[in-house]
């Protein structure tokens, strides 16, 4: 993080040496550095914590990725011997956990910590050390959960941890302890995240942005950090019990003992089914920007794309129970929640016409994020509508842990959310690091991705349909069946589409190393864009904007760009984005005070891994843990959150300062 | 994590005003205890699902004290008035008053979690361990929750104490004093549903 950023020359910005700032309250001096490792451990800053979440989202999509792989080629042959039966049980456990907490929600993270506070026009989110503490605690859970693969085994009872398979009898080994415990630190980030980004969007937006002028993504994120608000505190008790069983003999879930092993169950689904909108809402926000934009029209329909966004949010809370048609709910529940799950699929039809007629009559341009983008109406369509025939209780009870369920979750999980998210990369590449990615190779990766997942998961709805149970570890000869729908066959393609998947994605990092060393720098707005992001240069400053913007319209900086003319209401260009980004550093605001670089998010979030570790090896280091932690919370409120201002250096006459950490 | 929430100083409001009108502590304060009502929705359900659920052991009837529990259930009830003083008192910049309703409210509280370790320790002595059965695990989780969350809310008030005497608290200090007794009253709220579901209600 820079320290204090002297008046633009003509060369652009100077920074000044670091310089000791005084002793914060908080215990430790304030950190410093403007460059080198440091400047990235104890940022506060909303758009290094969002390439940090990217990074760290990224490295866990290829752990995540090689295990998807390890698991079709166990099944790629008869009798398959590349992982054994317990090993295997692991690996798909770990795949999923893997995906759904470690990659596909850290990566939305990413682009909500980048994106929201410059499209809404703020310099930086409403609490920067809550940010960096939410980041530190996601890697420490993730890192932890994973630990438990060189500690005895990793957790083996699927993603959602029915019971008995939860329990010591069935899984003996500390991996469902480091699951669970691992889950509560990265729940502890979602939390704060969530309750960061809702204040940030309710209480900072520009001067003029009402709530109907937000561009989409921001609205969708919102309604994703809402989702996330109301749903971590339940899997936060389901994990509580579960550990509690586990590690202090209670018999919450024990069936011997009287308990109810639905009471697992509806408290993961109550989670559980909230999760998967938090998972995809956050790509519909992104191609909702990409579309537009490659369409050259406004988003068609804003009101009712925003309207339908929520609606998901709320119908999403009283569907969980599909998930549990087959466990005997009984006629009514099952009636009910039948119902409402068809009932959602209107709010995700009304987005899927939306976008569609967004694209109908405008001017496409078919660049690699309009790819991904439209790859993901095509296939989320089709997840969706296998979607619905879960929906019909009676369908679902045959497809229940039949890999037709497997097929469905990848078309919308995959083909929906990782798309959306990829659009996203090829879309903001050029915003976030100032160099484009380059489009042959993106196109190439689209292709590669759109064969290899429609090989992997398409066949899976016959293999599903044909009676192969989910997490099956082998499948014989003897038991494939014969004919065009024999197993064999088609667990054969599907595993062949999941090498063409993996080379997909490894086209798409190849694509990163490439553009990283390539010198050619990006335009300032190379898509024509429509929203306040675009509006600041690539990469954004420290303080994202010199001028806050005053909004006046939806899609403002397309307003900016170009007038209606009243005769013939056809839109003229009236200013570059060069020259907007110009006007703004011309009028710079003279004073602008960010919130400085601290210590205590990294030591506080790196107390929670003790705390875990301790109760599952041994109670007085978990103690230890908790007073550091509780010390490290003092520090952390005793230190404000931005320096004061008699820490920094007077402006010289006629200076302008932008003042980002102390300097005394 | 309540004391994070309270204590992040209040970058953006500073100088400048929100959109809303609120300041950004606020609203996350709302917003964090708009959650927790989640996290005790799920451990009351539990609880309501297995208070009948007696393996061994005693049953609910049996080791409530209901008079004993309503006594140190009215001096909570009572830390939430002398905490609106206390938020009243720092609202007219009265340190002095901020600072001993703010040790009166601890102390009701701590008066709270005494009575609760008391009766623990009875339930305990009766035959109800945390694992002796269903009712025991879910009772002690739901009333353990509750207890952690009050043991916090007094550490956070003493704190508060220290920091208003050596004024070293970073922001404005009514309003800090105002969020720790919205958690505060958050928490006796949840006594009087948990009071009324575990105590009263008879299983």
């Amino acid at each position: 993080m820079a320290i204090i950023e002297r008046p633009a020359t003509a060369g652009g910005v100077e920074i000044a040496p670091p310089a000791t700032p005084s002793r914060a309250q908080g215990g430790f001096k304030r950190p410093v550095s403007t460059t080198g490792w440091k400047s990235w451990l104890f940022t506060v800053d909303h758009k290094k914590l969002g390439i940090m979440y990217g990074v760290m989202a990224m490295f866990f999509f290829i752990v995540g990725g090689i295990e998807a792989v390890l698991i079709r080629l166990q099944l790629a042959a008869p009798e398959g011997k590349v992982l054994s039966a317990s090993v295997y049980n692991q690996m798909f456990t770990m795949h999923a956990t893997t995906m759904v907490f470690l990659f596909v929600m850290p990566m939305a993270a990413a682009f909500a910590n980048y994106f929201i506070p410059l499209q809404i026009g703020a310099r930086d989110v409403a609490f920067p050390r809550m940010n960096a503490f939410g980041f530190w605690c996601v890697l420490g859970g993730g890192i932890f959960i994973n630990l438990s693969w060189f500690l005895g085994g990793a957790a083996d009872g699927g993603w959602f941890m029915y019971a008995p398979n939860s329990g010591p009898i069935f899984s003996p080994s500390h991996g469902v302890d480091f699951w669970t415990l691992g889950l509560q630190i990265t729940g502890i980030a979602s939390l704060t995240g969530a309750i960061n980004l809702i204040v940030t969007v309710l209480n900072m937006r520009a001067p003029g942005m009402s709530l109907m002028k937000m561009p989409v993504f921001t609205w969708l994120q919102l309604v994703v950090q809402f989702l996330l608000l109301f749903a971590v505190p339940v899997i936060t008790v389901a994990l509580f019990l579960l550990s509690f069983q586990r590690n202090f003999g209670a018999t919450f879930f024990d069936v011997s003992a009287g308990a109810d092993p639905l009471l697992w169950q509806h408290l993961f689904w109550i989670f559980g089914h909230p999760e998967v909108y938090i998972l995809i809402l956050p790509s519909f926000g992104i191609i909702s920007e990409v579309l537009p934009v490659f369409a050259k029209k406004p988003l068609f329909g804003y009101p009712f794309v925003v309207f339908s966004g929520a609606a998901i949010g709320f119908v999403g809370w009283g569907v969980w129970a599909h998930h549990m048609f087959a466990s005997g709910l009984g006629p009514v529940s099952v009636a009910v929640f039948s119902i409402s799950t068809m009932a959602i699929a209107i709010p995700t039809g009304v987005k899927i016409v939306n976008w569609t007629l967004t694209l109908w009559g405008g001017k496409l341009r078919f660049t690699a994020a309009m790819h991904f983008a439209i790859g993901l109406i095509v296939l989320f369509t089709i997840g969706g509508l296998s979607g619905v025939t879960h929906s019909v209780a009676p369908s679902d009870t045959q497809q229940t842990d039949t890999y037709y369920i497997v097929a469905h979750f990848h078309y919308v999980l995959f083909g929906g959310a990782v798309f959306g998210l990829f659009s996203g990369f090829y879309y903001w590449w050029p915003k976030m690091f100032g160099k484009t990615l380059n489009e042959k190779l993106g196109k190439a990766n689209f292709w590669m991705m759109v064969i290899g997942m429609n090989m992997t998961f398409g066949p899976m709805h016959i293999l599903g349909l044909q009676g192969q149970p989910r997490r099956m570890y082998q499948w014989t000869e003897a038991r494939a069946g014969e004919g065009f729908f024999n197993l064999a066959f088609w667990n054969q393609i599907a595993s062949i589409g999941s090498i063409i998947l993996a080379v997909g994605v490894l086209l798409f990092i190849i694509n990163v190393v490439k553009t990283a060393r390539s010198k050619e720098l990006a335009p300032l707005d190379p898509w024509d864009s429509r929203t306040l992001e675009w509006m600041t240069s690539s990469p954004p400053k420290e303080h994202n904007f010199d001028v806050i913007p005053t909004v006046h319209h939806l899609d403002e900086f397309f307003h900016r760009k170009y007038q209606q003319d009243p005769v013939t209401h056809e839109y003229k260009q009236i200013a570059t984005a060069e020259e907007i980004l110009a006007d703004q550093e011309a009028h710079a605001d003279k004073h602008i005070h960010m919130p400085s670089p601290s210590y205590w998010p990294i030591v506080l979030a790196a107390t929670l891994p003790i705390i875990t570790t301790g109760v599952i090896y041994s109670i007085p280091v978990a103690i230890v843990g908790g007073i550091f932690l509780v010390l490290a919370m003092f520090g952390w409120a005793l230190e404000p959150s931005t320096a004061p201002e008699t820490d920094f250096d007077p402006p010289a006459a006629g200076e302008s300062t932008k003042e980002l950490a102390p300097l005394v | 994590m309540s004391d994070v929430a309270v204590h992040e100083a209040d970058h953006g409001t500073h100088g400048h005003t929100t959109t809303t009108g609120l300041s950004n502590n606020k609203v996350a304060m709302w917003l964090f205890l708009g959650s927790e009502c989640l996290l005790f929705g799920g451990l009351i359900s539990t609880y309501m699902l297995y208070r009948g659920r007696v393996s061994e052991g005693p049953r609910p009837g049996n080791v409530f004290d209901i008079p004993f529990t309503s006594v140190s259930s009215f001096i909570l009830l009572m830390s939430s008035l002398t905490m609106v003083l206390a938020v009243s008192a720092a609202q007219n910049r009265d340190d002095r008053g901020t600072t001993l309703w703010l040790t009166v409210t601890a102390l009701l509280g701590a008066t709270f979690v005494g009575g609760q370790v008391y009766e623990f320790t009875a339930m305990y002595n009766e035959g109800l361990g945390f694992t002796t059965s269903l009712f025991g695990s879910s009772f002690y989780a739901l009333t353990g929750f509750h207890g952690v969350h009050v043991t916090v809310g007094i550490i956070m008030l003493m704190s508060l104490v220290g920091i208003i005497k050596r004024s070293t608290i970073p922001g404005d200090k009514a309003e800090v004093v105002e969020l720790i007794g919205l958690y505060w009253h958050f928490v006796d709220v949840i006594w009087i549903i948990i009071f009324t579901l575990v105590y009263l209600i008879p299983a």
